[in-house]
């Protein structure tokens, strides 16, 4: 018990845990004595006895759990333990619940977890559609209904989508770049770490008095400042999983910059590497962002401050302004790690050079940098000052470019290949090319100022956003779950199951939203629990397509995890692609290359005769010349 | 390699496509009723957009299916496409004409919305208080009356509406006008429509302001001038303390109307 207690570990980590929260407690009502306060406030908003163990209790789970002990050892002139390697790598199921450095075992975490969520997030999805299947109440008061469709979002956005990219490039990325690992494998572990907390925390509030926060995923001041407990674990929740993806956008970034192999130039990064250096250049500088307005929101509710409360002089407005100036950047953030799979899917499965591969890559940044200048396209009817709408339309609708750029060089990827439909991922890279079409084309409606003043905080907007994060994001997830299960698991995923779940999300996703349109048009306003009668029959009807699309996500569940146990092994380069990931064995081994590999020729080069991308020092291969990228028309 | 590509061929199934989803969509109301001067603008705007919109719908579909049509492979193929790397001219064209073309949209945009926030001379004034889960309306014209949760407006006459929220941000949306505005603590925020189409319609709150937001509604007459003038004059109570403070408390968000000239 005793070496338990001093072991990283689950039981270190639960100790701390208490330890710190019992700290976090002691310390509330010491200073609250020393006040002359009762020892104890139980007022809506306030509630500091639980908001400050909220904050110290996950932090004394993590230096419990292990994830400083490297850092504080050096930090207090300690000896460091040398690296022995245990903290690397997984050699049974038990390891990934462990501090792992390792980004292949960092990558699973991630991914697991994230799923995990997602089917917590989906049931919620499922009860908020048994509620709205028909007018009336059916079976949960109103006050719940916010609190449902409000976890929903947030988990959804901040625990599953978000990161669950993070957890695919983790795995991916350093083996794309012919890196041993990620740059700061430790801060890699930690970011992991955090990012149960912060689902948690989101599920949790369930438990406050006064329910879960109900406030939508947006959380507007003053609604939120003035809401019950639940809004503090909705403000610290996004705490955690902001603080997690800004240190991994910062571990992406250097990995990227200073870890490629030799050879590597930026021309001949794979387009997922692209896609998460522009990802990662978003969120570094947008996360802070809601991360400060969160706790400003958290600091009007338990200290006084007045930051969005008109009454005391604050400015209501001026949360949206921060808030989406976060959470504009943040859809392409969920939205350009997809673009890279996609990618990466489509070229292998058509056998060909991506299109305008450059351009590709262009199109990324210019996607980053408008990104900053169009927030305010959240707010066209928020009573800002009306002359910034028209140049935030303008920018708007630019963006739609280097995402019509993006679609029409998938296409042109697929003139005059071969093009392979055996794979559940490439059916839905195919998919997604049109589902995410409609959303981008709702976006530019929406993006046009009298078309938003009239459909503005309706269905209409839940049809976009489903159709860009469901048809766009998430289709992107699957096509990268799928395209990339045998090199995590070392095993082949069933075909058939893929092929019913696939077709049941399509039609599904199709089914549930389109019809969002229209009522939302037609005048019925999103986050209510009850609505007029004339939009029944459509409700209905998308229920029961929710339902669908929802118990066909069962389909993908069983499929991974039994063939992840009992799936037929899986050959090196089942797809036979060209990416370095594919040159080394499924799974890879655990330092991912005996010796770095060189790369020498762009990252699709299909079809070109001799053409390579790397060369791995072990197939005994002359090494050509390095060619340079070939580009432009032929 | 365009040479290759019955480019004649796609763009006519474009067209036809485009065609038919238009001629589909296009005769349906959308967005319901029109009782308001700048519904026409705004559903006109619509049908543009859908018409351009099914045209770059239709322009991704045919091309995804013929090439899935003609490229697929063949089973037991295992050979690679052709090694085309990209095409310079087609590349800048679909930069070109897609920036163009949402220009020409933004730019369309921003004359319909000069034209339905262009004050007119003599506008009616109203004033809207929302409160979780209540509307409330004064006219400052007539003494200052009050009426709850019923909204009557003339037709033909624009009506200013000033919007004074009490607690948190609510939203004011009569879907038959397609106007909306959000009414925001401490501000005054305005929104401009000149009623057209007598009738009774609903105003509908729609910015989650708590449990009740889903039944936040009001009732809305548009009427003829006689019978607007004749419902006023029948309302005896003024507006209440607490709800004429606010009026004179809330900064004005945007002095000056899109339209008015300069801001
Ligand atoms: C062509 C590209 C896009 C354009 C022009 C566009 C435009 C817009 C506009 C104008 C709004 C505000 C609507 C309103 O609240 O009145 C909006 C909302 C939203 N968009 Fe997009 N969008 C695009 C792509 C995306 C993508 C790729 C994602 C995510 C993957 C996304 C996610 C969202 C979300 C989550 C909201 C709703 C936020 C809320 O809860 O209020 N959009 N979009
Ligand atoms: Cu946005
Ligand atoms: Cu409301």
């Amino acid at each position: 018990m005793a070496a338990a207690i001093k072991r990283p570990g689950w039981i270190r980590g639960a100790l701390g845990a208490v330890l710190a929260a019992a700290f976090g407690v002691g310390l509330v009502v010491a200073l609250r004595a020393a006040s002359g306060l009762p020892a104890f406030q139980t007022e809506q908003t306030g509630y500091p006895q639980v908001v400050v163990p909220l904050i110290t209790g996950p932090f004394g789970f993590l230096a419990g759990f292990g994830c400083f002990d490297y850092w504080l050892r050096w930090a207090a002139g300690m000896p460091t333990i040398p690296e022995d390697h245990s903290q690397h790598g997984a050699k049974s199921w038990r390891d990934y619940f462990r501090f792992n450095t390792d980004h292949k075992v960092i990558g699973i975490q991630y991914i697991v977890t994230t799923l995990f969520f997602f089917f917590i997030a989906g049931l919620l999805a499922m009860l908020i559609r048994a509620e709205l299947s028909q007018p009336g109440t059916q079976f949960v008061d109103a006050a719940t209904f916010n609190g449902l469709f409000s976890t929903h979002a947030a988990i959804m956005i901040f625990v599953v989508v978000v990161p669950i990219f993070a957890g695919i490039a983790n795995y991916v990325l350093p083996l794309m770049i012919g890196a041993p690992d990620m740059a700061f494998p430790r801060l890699n572990a930690l970011s992991f770490w955090m990012l149960p907390i912060a689902g948690l925390l989101f599920i949790g509030s369930f438990l406050a008095p006064g329910g879960a926060f109900g406030t939508g995923w947006t959380g507007y001041a003053p609604l939120s400042t003035g809401a019950p407990l639940g809004q503090s674990f909705f403000n610290l929740g996004v705490q955690f999983a902001g603080a997690s993806s800004i240190a991994t956008a910062l571990n992406f970034l250097v990995t990227i910059v200073t870890m490629r192999a030799p050879g590597m130039n930026f021309w001949r990064m794979p387009l997922l590497v692209w896609a998460n250096l522009s990802t990662s250049m978003l969120v570094i500088a947008a996360t802070p962002f809601i991360a400060g307005v969160q706790f400003m929101v958290l600091f009007d509710r338990t200290l006084g401050t007045n930051f969005f409360q008109a009454a005391g002089g604050g400015d209501v407005i001026s949360y949206q302004h921060i808030f989406w100036f976060y959470s504009h950047p943040a859809v392409y953030i969920m939205m350009l790690p997809g673009f890279g799979i996609i990618s990466e899917v489509i070229s292998t499965h058509a056998r060909k050079p991506i299109f305008g591969y450059r351009l590709m890559a262009l199109a990324l940044l210019g996607i980053v940098v408008l990104s900053y200048s169009v927030w305010a396209h959240h707010m066209f009817v928020a009573g800002m000052f009306s002359w910034l709408r028209v140049p935030m339309m303008i920018t708007t609708l630019l963006i739609a470019v280097p995402t019509g750029i993006k679609i029409f060089s998938w296409l042109g990827t697929l003139f005059f290949g071969k093009i392979h439909t055996y794979s559940t991922s490439m059916l839905f890279a195919l998919a997604f090319i049109v589902t995410f079409t409609v959303g981008g084309i709702s976006g530019v409606m929406l993006g046009m100022v009298p078309l938003d003043i009239h459909v503005s905080d309706t269905y209409f907007v839940v049809a976009h956003i489903h159709f860009v994060l469901f048809g766009g994001s998430v289709f992107t997830i699957f096509a990268g779950i799928y395209h990339w299960f045998p090199k995590m698991t070392g095993r082949m995923y069933d075909e058939k199951l893929g092929r019913v779940h696939f077709w049941g999300t399509l039609v599904g996703t199709w089914g549930t939203f389109i019809p969002m349109h229209w009522i939302g048009m037609n005048g019925m306003p999103r986050r209510v629990a009850d609505y007029a009668a004339q939009f029944g029959d459509w409700n209905l009807l998308i229920s029961v397509f929710a339902f669908v699309l929802g118990a066909v996500q069962l389909v993908f569940l069983y499929n991974m995890i039994v063939s992840w146990r009992f799936g037929p092994r899986a050959e090196a380069n089942p797809w036979r692609a060209k990416t370095i990931e594919w040159q080394v064995s499924s799974p890879p081994p655990i330092f991912n290359f005996d010796q770095i590999p060189r790369v020498v020729g762009g990252p699709y080069e299909f079809g070109v005769p001799g053409a390579r991308h790397a060369i791995m020092a072990d197939d005994g291969a002359e090494v050509p010349e390095p060619r340079p990228t070939v580009m432009g028309s032929r | 390699m365009l040479g290759r590509l019955p480019i004649a061929k796609m763009l006519a199934a474009t067209v036809a496509m485009t065609a038919a989803i238009s001629a589909v969509m296009l005769p349906i109301g959308w967005d319901g009723q029109q009782a308001s001067t700048a519904a026409v603008k705004i559903d006109d705007l619509l049908s543009v957009t859908i018409v351009v919109s099914a045209f770059f719908f239709s322009l991704v579909v045919v091309m995804l299916f013929y090439a899935l049509w003609k490229f697929k492979a063949k089973p037991g193929d295992e050979s690679d496409g052709e090694p085309i790397h990209g095409n310079t001219r087609l590349e800048v064209a679909w930069t070109l004409i897609p920036t163009v073309i949402v220009l020409f949209g933004a730019g369309y945009s921003w004359s319909v919305l000069r034209d339905i926030e262009q004050p007119a001379e003599n506008p009616l004034t109203v004033d809207v208080f929302s409160q979780q889960f209540a509307w409330s309306f004064g006219y400052p014209g007539k003494d200052n009356v009050w009426s709850e949760g019923e909204l009557h407006v003339p037709l033909g006459r624009q009506v200013h509406f000033k919007m004074h929220a009490q607690d948190v941000i609510h939203s004011f949306w009569v879907p038959e006008w397609r106007i909306k505005k959000d009414n925001v603590p401490g501000i005054t925020t305005t929104a401009i429509v000149t009623p057209n189409r007598a009738g009774v319609y609903q105003l509908i709150c729609t910015e989650l302001c708590g449990f009740g937001h889903a039944t936040m509604r009001a009732k809305v007459v548009a009427e003829p001038p006689a019978e607007f003038r004749e419902w006023v004059g029948g309302l005896k109570e003024k507006v209440p303390q607490p709800l004429a403070e606010s009026i004179v408390r809330d900064t004005e968000a945007n002095p000056v109307p899109l339209g008015a000239g300069g801001a």
